[in-house]
């Protein structure tokens, strides 16, 4: 193993790292906005049915807990990379893809599901408001996944130099951004709709 | 900071919070709301929720520990206060648009009318 010092990245005094880190923050933004329009819609269920009668709460839980467990995963990956271990990063990295597939699959039939009820995006300001903004949530998800294939062919193929350092840093930031908004579409989408 | 006993303490945290978030609902619920009334349990699960944000700003963003000119945590602060006014605002704008632009009758006329 080299010296940590050798290798080592330091990614806070990086431009690219505060560069990104203001696409996070504006990203954060519209998410507030689809947010409030589904505080605001919450109600507007037209006759149709209203989150207690659609979410399944130990299913969520189940996603939330892996994509939690993935992002911690993928800070450890982050970790190994910047002590310069190649093996272990790749093979948390998987870890991470895995876990965030199994996430978007769960993610996937839980819409299916609603869509053969009937319950689709079309049906109340209160379904259009909720895909929006899960589906978006999701669509990040998906990003990210592609984003790690490529990472992983990149490390694979190059090895860690500084670059693919900065670039898994990066990723790392993106990934755990995506894990904190969930936490909120867990509280205010599933935990409020099913308890309120 | 940046090491596996940071983030490990991080995923512990958020770990223990969602759960505590998600047995507060179903006690609520199995008690038919009597254990837990509204309004207490919707402070709890919105205080765990910010206190998780917290947790995972601090232990996997590692946000506050860069040097001197703190650009990113000012960034962010600055982020969460644009976020609290758009969100708070339209929850508060639109209840009262709710409130005052919708008369009793027209509500009725919606109910009788419901293929309207």
């Amino acid at each position: 193993m080299k010296s940590e010092t050798g290798t080592q990245y330091s990614a806070q005094s990086d431009k690219n790292y505060f560069g990104f880190w203001v696409y996070l923050m504006t990203d954060l933004i519209m998410f507030a906005g689809l947010f409030a329009a589904f505080a605001v819609l919450r109600n507007n269920t037209f006759g149709g049915p209203s989150g207690k009668n659609i979410f399944d709460l130990p299913f969520v839980l189940i996603e939330t807990v892996l994509l939690l467990t993935s992002s911690f995963t993928c800070g450890l990956a982050v970790l190994s990379a910047v002590r310069n271990k190649k093996k272990g990063t790749i093979c948390l990295l998987g870890l991470t893809f895995l876990l965030g597939a199994g996430f978007l699959a769960m993610e996937l039939y839980e819409f299916s599901h609603l869509f053969e009820e009937g319950n689709t995006f079309q049906k109340s300001a209160f379904l259009s408001s909720y895909f929006s903004l899960v589906g978006t949530h999701g669509l990040h998800i998906t990003a990210g996944l592609i984003w790690m294939i490529i990472l992983f062919l990149y490390i694979l193929k190059k090895g860690l130099t500084k670059g693919s350092v900065r670039k898994l840093t990066l990723f790392g930031l993106f990934w755990h951004f995506l894990d904190i908004v969930w936490i909120f579409i867990f509280t205010i989408v599933y935990l409020m709709g099913v308890a309120l | 900071m940046k090491t596996i006993v940071s983030y490990s303490i991080g995923f512990l945290l958020s770990m223990i919070f969602t759960l505590l978030a998600y047995n507060l609902v179903f006690v609520h619920l199995n008690s038919h709301h009597r254990l837990i009334s509204h309004p207490v349990l919707l402070v709890a699960i919105l205080t765990l929720a910010m206190v998780q944000l917290f947790v995972q700003m601090i232990f996997f963003l590692h946000l506050g520990q860069e040097s001197a000119p703190k650009w990113n945590l000012l960034f962010f602060i600055s982020t969460f206060c644009a976020i609290l006014a758009i969100v708070i605002g339209s929850i508060w704008i639109m209840d009262h648009l709710n409130y005052n632009m919708t008369p009793k009758q027209v509500n009725q006329y919606i109910n009788d009318q419901s293929g309207f």
